[in-house]
């Protein structure tokens, strides 16, 4: 299990574990934390799992496909350190994992 | 006539106009999604094509457009192979790279801040449209309602002349027409003629726009981008009819549809009286329910396997969205208008990946705010018989839906 952390647009946070092999998607949908919907189960083809991870843990989330790219960059703003939740693998490094939730996802 | 169950699946076309008209495509889907989710049709009027039936199909399809192609060359979005001297470009119809710099041109339109302040004009369209409503007396909710909502917001997106929008109705319904209808309309080169209006009229726009500082309209954003400043006459054409269309029949469609829904389910009309904050999650389903689009195409560009079936390199593949948004393996009882789903926007009708949707926020606003102020009026709108649908297997149109509007006390 890994501990992710969900910080909402106000501030407020949402602490979960999440099993490895899992995404950061799922482990939002399973916990119910509002502002990820995950439409398309987790295909990258729908960016409603769009988070800003913490720029401490960026490098650690690896890195972006191409689709993922253009997801991405359809949305109206996104930071430097945007990723879809459900192209971030759950591993035993991302414990501790700090994302943030955007506020057009509310 | 025989019933669908008893066709052979080899002879059954999935594309008959005329059942999705009768609502009788859905037992053909049914049949698909059950005996054979991704099926290949040899015969069919519009020659052999795959059927990708099921939801979860759906978007592994819409998710690998590597493969699966939107692109103009190949024959775009459109079951129906077009003469390629009338084919429209846009975004739409192209992959990536061109596909990503395009859509970027025009993605601030769904912009947190633009989507904010259309809220107020949305309302106060809508406001300005139902305030011209007559009670106790039959009306066509189409002309009077879907149609003057979703024209009026379109002139906003557009900044075209408010005076003028029912050109533009006319001209997405030309586009939208089913060459095989019997109108008049018979083929894309009389349905080009037709749109010669609509090309001089957005050209004069271009120029005017383009002369003009840089606004927050669709035409403006187009006339000042590097990417479309100098679009050739095709995808000019193309991106034009993509935003025009794009938003006003679809969205007309699902105002129209929601009204009638709701009349078929009159528990959840009900429901909704008494519980007007549901409008929220109703909007989804109805565009679930309606399913403005019914299917897209795109083309394999390689042989692939998918789920045990060899698609091969030129095949025609059909993403039958009504189908997916009728899967029961996703959607609970997917045959019931529930206005209360727990996850009311689990449904493909906007499409998924690199082309899913571009304006989902912008049809749902104007489903919002319409259903929160015909609630705030205290009005019962009831419908007075069965929507006149339109020929089409494509756009799902309603083209007539009368209506009573009461005032219980
Ligand atoms: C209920 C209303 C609507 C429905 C059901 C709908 C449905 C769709 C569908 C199915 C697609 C193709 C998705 C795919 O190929 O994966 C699409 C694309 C598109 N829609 Fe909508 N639409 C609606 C409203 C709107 C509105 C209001 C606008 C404009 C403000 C709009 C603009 C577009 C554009 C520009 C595309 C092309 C996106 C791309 O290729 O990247 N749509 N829509
Ligand atoms: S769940 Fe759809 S893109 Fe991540």
């Amino acid at each position: 299990m890994a501990k992710i952390i969900f910080v909402d647009h106000d501030g407020t946070k949402h602490e979960v574990e999440a099993s490895v092999g899992s995404n950061v998607m799922q482990a939002a949908v399973d916990n119910n934390i509002e502002g990820i919907d995950g439409d398309c189960g987790g295909m990258c083809a729908c960016a409603t799992c769009h988070v800003t991870v913490d720029p401490e843990w960026f490098a650690k989330t690896g890195a972006r496909s191409e689709n993922e790219e253009s997801m991405l960059t359809f949305l109206p703003e996104i930071a430097e350190t945007a990723r879809l939740g459900c192209q971030i693998e759950i591993t035993d490094e991302l414990d501790g994992l700090v994302v943030h939730l955007p506020i057009e996802q509310f | 006539m025989t019933s669908i169950k008893d066709i052979p699946l080899s002879d059954l076309d999935p594309s008959v106009q005329t059942r999705f008209q009768s609502g009788e495509h859905f037992e053909v889907f049914d049949r698909l999604r059950a005996e054979a989710p991704v099926y290949f049709h040899e015969t069919t009027q519009y020659g052999p094509f795959w059927s990708i039936s099921k939801y979860k199909d759906i978007i592994e399809v819409e998710a690998n457009p590597k493969v699966f192609s939107s692109d103009a060359a190949y024959g775009g979005i459109w079951i129906k192979e077009q003469p390629k001297d009338t084919i429209r470009k846009s975004f739409m119809t192209a992959d990536q790279p061109e596909h990503d710099q395009q859509r970027k041109v025009v993605n601030p339109i769904v912009s947190p801040s633009n989507l904010n302040d259309m809220e107020q004009k949305v309302r106060d369209i809508v406001t300005l449209v139902l305030d011209d409503l007559p009670l106790n007396e039959e009306i066509d909710w189409v002309e009077r309602v879907s149609v003057e909502v979703t024209g009026r917001v379109l002139c906003e997106l557009m900044d075209f002349p408010v005076e003028e929008r029912m050109d533009l109705t006319t001209w997405s319904d030309i586009v939208n027409t089913d060459v095989d209808a019997g109108t008049e309309i018979t083929d894309e080169y009389v349905k080009l003629e037709k749109l010669k209006p609509m090309i001089i009229k957005f050209k004069e726009l271009f120029a005017e726009r383009t002369g003009m500082p840089p606004q927050n309209d669709l035409i403006s954003m187009l006339a000042h981008s590097q990417e479309t400043a100098n679009m050739e006459p095709q995808q000019f054409v193309g991106m034009l009819v993509l935003l025009m269309v794009g938003g006003n029949d679809t969205t007309r469609n699902s105002i129209s549809g929601g009204l009638d829904a709701l009349n078929k389910f009159p528990e959840e009309y009900k429901k909704l009286r008494e519980n007007p904050e549901l409008v929220e999650s109703m909007v989804p389903e109805i565009i679930r329910w309606v399913t403005p689009v019914a299917h897209m195409r795109r083309t394999a560009l390689e042989d692939i396997e998918f789920h045990g079936q060899q698609i091969k390199k030129g095949d025609k593949v059909i993403m039958w969205y009504c189908s997916g948004n009728r899967d029961p393996e996703v959607i609970e009882d997917p045959y019931t208008f529930k206005i209360d789903r727990k996850n009311p926007r689990q449904h493909v009708s906007f499409g998924f990946g690199i082309h899913r949707c571009l304006g989902n926020r912008m049809a749902e606003l104007q489903l919002r705010v319409l259903w929160e102020e015909i609630l705030k009026r205290g009005w019962v709108i009831e419908t007075t018989g069965e929507p006149e649908r339109r020929f089409s297997n494509f756009v799902v149109g309603i083209d007539s839906l009368k209506a009573i509007i009461r005032k219980p006390e």
